[in-house]
């Protein structure tokens, strides 16, 4: 049991901060701090594809030399595959990360432009306060 | 066909597949910077045209050639971005363009009713975003490019649900709600694709079809199986992960919601069928299992629970919104067989229903341009105020209930049959039941609409009142294709045996 877990290692404080920014995002009733529970889930995924594109041995993934076959070799995305006994780390992984990061980006920025406007509104970002303002009088059921 | 792949000249008819996307994505900035929200909606519109237009191109190579492969930049696949349209998604880039084009044209005086002047290039160009990143999700043949597209489209659908705010403040807490629970989807996605790239190397999913076919399935496959459903499921509102739906098509502007409802919803089941049948093959036991435990269940639980959720609104958009998380239902039902006939049936009202809700949507608009509906109650009537979209809104609603001479019938009758030859009874029970639930609250809305006294200003009934011409073309467009599909089901149920076909082979 403790081998597979150390083999694994680096997925243990991946899942720990993945389920701290989920448990955020549910526990909370405050709507920035559950804007930050989901940035937490959010990069913990990051973290989980850039663990994996490390090999073990592996150089970073530059090619010193004029480029022409290994540079499709280097690129093929698996790691292990590259060129004549150089090991490469496998840099896919980071580039989808960094259009990973852009949208984390974006969505806390709508996130947070979002709770702004609900701060104008209403005067509150409590989740209960929200409700009270919104159901207490109305007919319609409460989602 | 043959005209139609060559109403382009070859040179550019070579990039269709790519243009479709990139159109959209170049005018949206040029939109924002308009200066008013009619040129905006101009360019908007040249889009949305052009971008039918390419999906018909596609639509004659796709039956020409099979499959329309595009290689972006040039570099081959699997190292390459590839843009794919087969027979499973030329249904979806069609239906995603043409009612892109009618709910575009529809837009006009909607928008200017109901959005701020100065903010209207702006919400154009965030149209336009959420368009090209629809567009994007359907042809892309790359699993990571789903996830930026996908979350192209929903970061621009939060804001454009959010523009009702103006409205309803409840627009703000429903789109934020819709922005946490859309972001877990799209990031548990990014989970199941990243552990997809663990277990495959390749992120082409043709590749990552051909490595798990030749490597088998392990634990790692089985947890990004379950991380994409489930991702998936959240965005395409498959019960009970619909919690964001009902607000968000209730508060966001009415134009918002015709067109959400009619493609977002949409997009999101075909790249879960996509994901389902053409990478992790039904053959697979866990697969084959999650059709028969998962889907199927809670379809069917999904397709009765949320009609009956809908009996109780009073708010019609809501009523509506609940009607959607149902119709998931049917689909997902469909889908849950695991036959070809299923599938094709639930394609079929997959189609269907996007000709429904958009022209049941449009003609709510058309009430809320003239009277502002925020109840039933205030359909009462309109019946004779307003005949023609009352008249579109009925043929829908029919359709939604699924009575013969509209389409709603063909694709229920359709699901029925794939039911019964899987001997599955309680199936066409609950789909019949559905449709009684259904009955009930469209029933609801017929009979304030036909059967109330029409709206009075100090004791007299309002004179008679017509929508613009904007909103009663697309709005009559669609309702009349209701029942022209019925009478002429064959295009709608060639290409949907087609996509069944192209992704489960002969069985």
């Amino acid at each position: 049991m403790l081998d597979i877990l150390l083999e694994r290692f680096n997925y243990i404080p991946i899942i720990l901060l993945m389920m701290t920014g989920l448990y955020v995002v549910f526990a909370t009733g405050n709507l920035v701090k559950r804007l930050v529970g989901l940035s937490l889930f959010q990069t913990s995924v990051f973290l989980l594809y850039i663990t994996m594109a490390k090999v073990f041995g592996g150089q970073p993934p530059i090619i010193a030399e004029a480029h022409g076959e290994d540079h499709a070799v280097a690129a093929a995305g698996h790691g292990a595959a590259a060129a004549e006994a150089v090991l490469y780390s496998n840099p896919l992984p980071h580039v989808l990360i960094l259009t990973a990061i852009v949208v984390g980006v974006a969505t806390l920025a709508v996130g947070l432009a979002l709770v702004v406007r609900i701060r104008e509104a209403y005067g509150s970002i409590e989740d209960d306060a929200l409700n009270t303002a919104d159901y207490s009088r109305d007919t319609g059921a409460a989602g | 066909m043959d005209i139609l792949a060559h109403l382009l000249p070859a040179g550019i008819a070579a990039h269709a597949s790519v243009l479709l996307v990139v159109i959209p994505l170049i005018l949206a900035p040029i939109a924002a910077l308009m200066p008013s929200g009619r040129i905006a909606w101009a360019i908007s519109l040249l889009a949305a045209i052009l971008v039918a237009l390419l999906a018909l191109v596609l639509l004659g190579e796709v039956s020409q050639d099979g499959v329309v492969s595009y290689h972006l930049g040039g570099w081959a696949p699997p190292l390459g971005i590839e843009y794919r349209v087969d027979a499973l998604n030329i249904p979806i880039l069609l239906l995603v363009g043409f009612v892109g084009l009618l709910c575009t044209i529809y837009a006009l005086p909607s928008v200017a009713d109901e959005i701020e002047p100065g903010k209207q290039p702006m919400f154009y160009s965030a149209f336009l975003v959420c368009f090209t990143g629809l567009l994007g999700v359907t042809i892309t043949g790359d699993a990571f490019n789903v996830f930026v597209f996908l979350e192209i489209t929903s970061l621009s659908t939060y804001t454009l649900v959010a523009m009702g705010g103006g409205k309803d403040r409840r627009a703000l807490t429903a789109s934020y709600n819709y922005l946490i629970l859309g972001t877990i989807g799209a990031t548990f996605f990014v989970i199941g694709v990243g552990f997809l790239y663990m277990a495959t190397g390749t992120l082409n999913m043709v590749d990552i079809a051909r490595v798990l076919a030749e490597n088998g399935h392990t634990r790692v496959t089985e947890a990004a199986f379950a991380f994409i459903v489930v991702g998936l499921g959240l965005k395409a509102a498959m019960f009970p992960l619909h919690v964001w739906l009902p607000n968000a098509y209730a508060f966001a502007p009415n134009f918002v919601t015709a067109f959400l409802a009619s493609t977002a919803t949409k997009v999101a089941f075909y790249i879960l069928i996509r994901f389902l049948f053409s990478i992790f093959h039904p053959d697979v036991s866990f697969v084959a299992a999650s059709f028969t435990w998962i889907f199927a269940v809670l379809g069917t639980v999904g397709m009765i629970v949320a009609s009956a959720q809908a009996i109780f609104q009073t708010d019609p958009r809501r009523l509506l919104a609940y009607s959607s998380v149902a119709q998931v239902g049917y689909m997902m039902l469909g889908l849950g067989m695991g036959t070809k006939a299923g599938l094709s049936a639930g394609l079929l009202h997959l189609m269907n229903h996007a000709m429904m809700k958009g022209a049941l949507f449009m003609a709510l608009g058309a009430f809320a341009l003239k009277f502002g509906v925020r109840s039933i109650s205030s359909l009462n009537g309109l019946g004779r105020t307003m005949p023609v979209a009352a008249s579109a809104f009925t043929i829908a609603g029919l359709s939604l209930v699924g009575v013969p001479l509209t389409v709603g019938f063909t694709s229920k009758w359709y699901l029925i049959l794939a039911a019964l030859d899987r001997d599955w009874w309680w199936a066409v029970a609950a789909l019949i039941g559905s449709s009684l639930l259904a009955l009930v609250y469209v029933g609801r809305m017929l009979m304030a609409i036909w059967m109330e006294a029409p709206p009075a200003h100090h004791g007299k009934a309002v004179a008679k009142t017509r929508a613009p011409w904007a909103v009663v073309m697309p709005m009559s467009i669609l309702a009349l294709a209701n029942v022209y599909f019925f009478f002429n089901a064959d295009p709608l149920v060639h290409l949907a045996n087609a996509a069944a076909e192209a992704v489960m082979g002969g069985r």
